[in-house]
């Protein structure tokens, strides 16, 4: 079986983000850089479908020069080779513009299935896996809890609000994967060590035979809303507190 | 020239999703301020009746397709039929819900029309007459202002954020073909799980109370659930609270889980790790209760008790149900 997961090196959880004063984007100094969560999940399913299918499995990277700690990582995880997409054309691109450079890098490699994580946590704009798919010609299934495959066929398990969804699907497709599916693997000393060895190819916009057309602009960056002080509610007895707080609740945010 | 705001309708077994009225009335907010109509595109089966319900919240036109192969939802067949209908109409902006459902038709949509999208929104208005959308990034730590340079210029809104608001226009009901073979499709629904509990969503709640780490074992999670019981509300949890086993998967908010904008966020036991807050941070009201002052949640609650949350929420429960009474 030919896996691909595509993965993006974004700023760990804890990280501040500060904006640039000027609202051109944000200040990444300082930013400590990690493999998107979302996207490790799709690792370790890939991981998994492999050591019980058999067959060879490639890590799919766009990003600065950074990005291939996260390649690595994957890598030393035990997939078998990578692909950086690194040209500062990129920078700025939307999901259109990622996903196409993304597709015309996979296009032609054998895949029978992709995984991607659900959305990456720095844009949180989820819109690759799907926007891939359609580049490809082949169905998506997305924010996937669960996986199995049989033969050219998978059936995947879709939280949805209120009910999860079976859904049986052609392969090869593009699955986005959500916390739940699995508990990615550390990598191993050796498997670090291996590798340092495994193929990883660079290619640039030129190669790809792609263009970078952004339609999808950031045109400004602002920190958040500032909120108005709240109200700590003082005193000894919790009850009395209690008493105060459904008070307020009530008469003065009207929200109960 | 591209013209018209549109919206895609949610809907399941006949019965609309709130989304889709507050996407309506968005939509005609957008539409007069550029002098323009309001589409909706409602696919379903044995829908035909409800689709004048969106003329209510000002929508000019609804175009509805009517067939067994739309329920439930799968993405290849609302894509195909929404793109091709898209295409031949060729509005200037097209708005879905960022549910589960509109995330997943969006961006599929995104790549079908070849345009550009801004997603889960906070707001979106008009300016030198393009769409100019506010959107959280790294989960509401910082706010993009988004842009698009192509028709249509697509964006989905957050659920509960917008208003929903009654303005009463034809709604007109117009059949169209959506031109889908059912036998070409790739994928198909072929078990709905329903959840139960019978709680809503925690991304649709109006009112949500979360435990965190200072709920100290999963089974001191019975009076945050008879405080929500009170309430009406849906039960969330910490990071760290599902880690550690005491609540499903499905119940995390935060970064790395549900984003939600309720009208009341009770978080107990929650210090406010920046993932958690970035996952609640546009709820309208947030109360913190917590023993330890310096927690982070307190600057961004509205209302804070500082104490012991095992003393306080039981007594907010019964006086919350003394005033409910």
């Amino acid at each position: 079986m030919n896996i691909i997961t595509c993965v993006k090196q974004v700023p760990d959880t804890e990280t501040q983000i500060r904006v640039k004063p000027d609202g051109s984007g944000i200040d990444d100094t300082g930013i400590k850089w990690v493999m998107n969560p979302y996207d490790e999940f799709g690792v370790e399913e890939g991981l998994r479908l492999k050591e019980k299918l058999g067959g060879e499995m490639t890590i799919v990277s766009l990003g600065p020069a950074r990005a291939l700690e996260s390649i690595r990582t994957a890598l030393a995880m035990g997939a078998d080779k990578g692909i950086h997409i690194n040209d500062p054309a990129f920078d700025g691109a939307d999901a259109y513009a990622t996903a196409t450079a993304l597709a015309a890098a996979i296009k032609n490699i054998p895949y029978d299935i992709i995984f991607c994580g659900q959305r990456a946590i720095d844009d949180d704009s989820g819109q690759v896996g799907a926007i891939l798919a359609e580049l490809l010609n082949i169905p998506q299934v997305t924010v996937v809890t669960k996986i199995d495959v049989d033969g050219n066929s998978a059936k995947i398990i879709r939280p949805i609000e209120g009910a999860q969804l079976l859904i049986e699907t052609s392969l090869p497709a593009v699955v986005t994967a959500q916390k739940g599916l699995n508990e990615p693997r550390y990598a191993s000393l050796p498997g670090i060590m291996k590798a340092k060895k495994k193929p990883v190819e660079v290619r640039d916009a030129a190669s790809l035979g792609v263009t970078v057309d952004v339609k999808a602009r950031v045109v400004k960056t602002l920190p958040p809303p500032a909120r108005a002080p709240g109200k700590i509610i003082c005193g000894d007895d919790p009850a009395a507190k209690a008493k105060e707080l459904a008070r307020l609740l009530r008469e003065e945010a009207k929200v109960i | 020239m591209a013209k018209g705001v549109w919206i895609v309708a949610e809907q399941r077994y006949g019965a609309f999703r709130k989304i889709s009225f507050e996407l309506a009335s968005t939509a005609r907010k957008l539409a007069d301020q550029i002098g323009e109509e309001v589409g909706a595109v409602l696919l379903g089966s044995g829908i035909e009746g409800i689709a004048g319900e969106l003329g209510k919240y000002g929508v000019d036109k609804v175009y509805v397709a009517d067939h067994a192969m739309f329920e439930p939802y799968t993405t290849d067949a609302h894509a195909a039929a929404v793109a091709r209908l898209v295409k031949e109409n060729d509005p200037s902006i097209l708005l879905l819900g960022a549910s589960t459902q509109g995330r997943d038709l969006s961006a599929r949509l995104v790549g079908k029309l070849a345009t550009g999208m801004a997603t889960d929104c906070v707001d979106v208005k008009i300016v030198d007459g393009k769409l100019l959308a506010s959107r959280p990034m790294y989960a509401g730590k910082c706010f993009g202002e988004v842009a698009i340079a192509a028709f249509p210029q697509m964006a989905t809104l957050r659920p509960n954020v917008f208003p929903v608001v009654e303005n009463s226009r034809s709604g007109e009901v117009v059949k169209f073909d959506p031109g889908v073979d059912p036998g070409q499709l790739k994928t198909k629904v072929i078990e709905v799980q329903k959840d139960t509990t019978g709680k809503v969503d925690l991304t649709e709640a109006n009112i949500i109370v979360s435990g965190g780490r200072g709920m100290k074992g999963p089974e001191n999670y019975v009076i945050i659930e008879e405080l929500a019981d009170v309430l009406g509300a849906t039960v969330g949890a910490s990071r760290a609270a599902v880690d550690a086993g005491w609540r499903p998967q499905k119940d995390q908010v935060g970064q790395t889980g549900k984003i939600v904008s309720p009208n009341l966020y009770i978080a107990c036991g929650i210090s406010g790790a920046i993932q958690h807050l970035a996952g609640m941070g546009s709820s309208k009201y947030i109360v913190a209760i917590n023993k330890d002052q310096e927690a982070p949640i307190f600057a961004r609650a509205d209302y804070g008790i500082v104490d012991d949350l095992f003393k306080v929420v039981p007594e907010l429960t019964k006086e919350i149900k003394l005033l409910l009474a």
